[in-house]
């Protein structure tokens, strides 16, 4: 295989679980008309992808649920990164480390699905998902059925076609990224807007939880389980605007966090605000998972988003699969993948 | 972070409140409000023509305006001085620019909820009616959904409180009230509003030039109209005209 464009590529979806959505970098601009703006619910993961595809910033991938995917490649083989969430991902049946780049070629199998713990998974295609855009953004929101596919999930049989498909040198390599190995036993907010709907007992008691994420949370909201927050006053606030891990507390004190398919404006007071760079942790945070949050400052926020958008350029590396004594030069040129595969063949 | 005030009271300043590090609140009062809305949007129009580095996009809401921004781009205290800048100005909002006549049907086909709220007001259907399109509305904002109009001037008669449990999705179009507001729906959702009656324009429309109807700050009224003009309408809505009339206003 060599580096360059083909065409008429594209990957055929074989089998999807529910919520496999197509993902850009969200809906902008358009908050003020009510469109909710979508977007990755592991900005970290989804960024990291698009970096290790050699895409755009912000280019639309798969966003995977724990409903999984299988998929092939159409007519022409198209590299692949995929990172977030410790999926188990396997290669015509043969595992693959969670977070790595690999050449689909037509007819072979790519499975990602749920591993042990983690809730979202990104595949970011060396290439373009070619369908048209909608009100701006190739993000898909089920709810009001805009974006991706005719607004929906994906699911088997649907084909999206890849403009300018590439395939990269080096074969499958495992993406070392030390920023994607994130516990998640700790969120860290900025207190506000409402923080003064509550007195001093009920933040420390919302800070030290633990939560319990609940079953009925989804790309628009995790509902939390817990001892419930009493609000010092009333709790309906009149409506204003919803950031991306903004924590409403209904009337019934159960934190609530608004997630990528949040409305852009609600009307319950928010006691606190997820940063930026545990947005994505918090999202892999599964049904059933107890954690505890930590107030953080302005400043210390916005040093975490600085840091990370650092590693993001250059926090991480690839490492081939196939250990050899031969030289590098060498490697580049060889079929890595297919002299993988025909070995374990071969056993 | 400052004491809340009292309820219903203008700020003198605004309040600045961080929801994280990437949006800025700025909060002009805690009511609906003329006066807060026209600071609200005077402010938004501002920043819109602003355009400053680093400022993603903003979101009028009754009695705030939710600024989005890239902290690594912009800082905050910038933002709160280019804010306060603005604010210290005198306001530019006119006045609302156009009012909008949208044909409402309220048989009980469509205003499901007319009798109920002539129930709880102890108020004849026909008079429930007569006070909802005899009412000038004002549409503070979009939220929730695309195209969801959110209206403040509901005569206080009206003023019902929201259901106490969320009904099945309601239809399209429909215009709602609850808890002293209104709002014009565009999608078919879940609600713990009331059903007032069903407009055969489309608030939010991807296919049309315009694919949102209306702007933050219009006014707007309804018109009854019958269950045959209502389908004769939502066919020709359905079909991409506009079917409200727009006044303009000076």
């Amino acid at each position: 295989m060599s580096e360059g464009t083909v065409s008429g590529a594209a990957l055929r979806i074989l089998a999807a679980g529910p919520g496999v959505t197509i993902q850009d970098a969200g809906r902008h601009g358009l908050l003020r008309f009510g469109v909710t703006g979508a977007g990755p619910m592991d900005p970290l993961a989804f960024a990291l992808a698009n970096k290790v595809a050699q895409v755009p910033d912000g280019s639309a991938a798969l966003e995977i649920s724990m409903g999984g995917v299988e998929l092939e490649a159409v007519d022409a083989a198209i590299t692949l990164a995929i990172a977030g969430g410790n999926f188990r991902v396997t290669l015509d049946g043969q595992a693959m480390p969670s977070a790595a780049r690999l050449t689909l070629e037509p007819g072979s199998k790519l499975s990602i699905k749920a591993g042990e713990e983690g809730a979202w998974c990104y595949l970011a295609p060396c290439g373009r998902i070619d369908i048209p855009a909608q009100l701006g953004s190739l993000s898909t929101h089920t709810r009001s059925g805009i974006g991706g596919l005719q607004g929906r999930a994906l699911a088997a049989g649907d084909v999206l076609p890849l403009a300018e498909p590439k395939v990269l040198p080096g074969g499958a390599m495992e993406i070392e990224a030390p920023v994607l190995k994130r516990p998640g036993d700790v969120i860290r907010v900025l207190l506000g807007p409402q923080d003064d709907y509550f007195n001093d007992a009920e933040i420390a008691a919302f800070l030290n939880g633990p939560w319990t994420v609940s079953v009925r949370s989804d790309r628009m909201a995790y509902f939390l389980d817990g001892t419930p927050l009493t609000h010092a006053g009333g709790f309906n606030i009149v409506s204003d605007g919803i950031a991306h891990g903004g924590i409403q507390v209904p009337g019934e004190g159960f934190p609530v966090v608004l997630m990528g398919d949040r409305q852009p404006t609600g009307g319950y007071p928010k006691i606190a605000t997820i940063i930026g760079v545990d947005l994505g942790r918090m999202a892999q945070l599964r049904p059933g998972s107890v954690f505890r949050f930590a107030s953080v400052s302005l400043e210390e926020a916005v040093a975490a988003r600085r840091a990370e958008a650092a590693e993001v350029v250059s926090g991480w590396a690839l490492a081939p699969l196939v250990r050899t004594s031969l030289s590098s030069e060498f490697l580049l040129g060889c079929r890595l993948v297919d002299g993988w595969v025909d070995a374990l063949a071969e056993d | 972070m400052s004491k809340p005030l009292i309820e219903g009271a203008i700020y003198d300043a605004p309040r600045f409140l961080n929801s994280g590090e990437t949006a800025l609140v700025v909060e002009f009062g805690r009511s609906v409000e003329p006066e807060i809305s026209d600071r609200v949007l005077s402010l938004d129009a501002a920043m819109t023509a602003l355009k400053l580095p680093g400022v993603r996009e903003t979101v009028p809401t009754y009695r705030s305006l939710m600024i989005h921004y890239d902290p690594l781009v912009i800082d905050r205290a910038t933002l709160i001085a280019q804010v306060e800048e603005i604010a210290s100005r005198p306001g530019t909002a006119g006045g609302p620019a156009s009012r909008w006549v949208l044909p409402c049907c309220y048989d009980p086909e469509y205003g499901e909820d007319v009798g109920e709220i002539a129930r709880m007001t102890g108020l004849s259907e026909e008079k429930v009616v007569s006070l909802h399109s005899g009412a000038t509305f004002r549409v503070y904002m979009y939220g929730f959904a695309p195209g969801f109009c959110y209206l403040g001037g509901l005569p206080p008669e009206l003023a019902v409180s929201r259901r106490t449990r969320p009904r099945p999705p309601h239809p399209p179009n429909m215009t709602l009230i609850g808890g002293g507001l209104a709002i014009v729906t565009t999608f078919s959702m879940p609600t713990g509003w009331w059903l007032m009656g069903r407009t055969p324009e489309r608030m939010f429309s991807p296919q049309r030039e315009k694919a949102f109807l209306v702007a933050v700050g219009d006014e707007l009224k309804f018109e009854p109209v019958d269950r045959d003009t209502f389908l004769s309408l939502d066919a020709r809505a359905a079909a991409g005209e506009v079917v409200a009339r727009r006044e303009a206003l000076s």
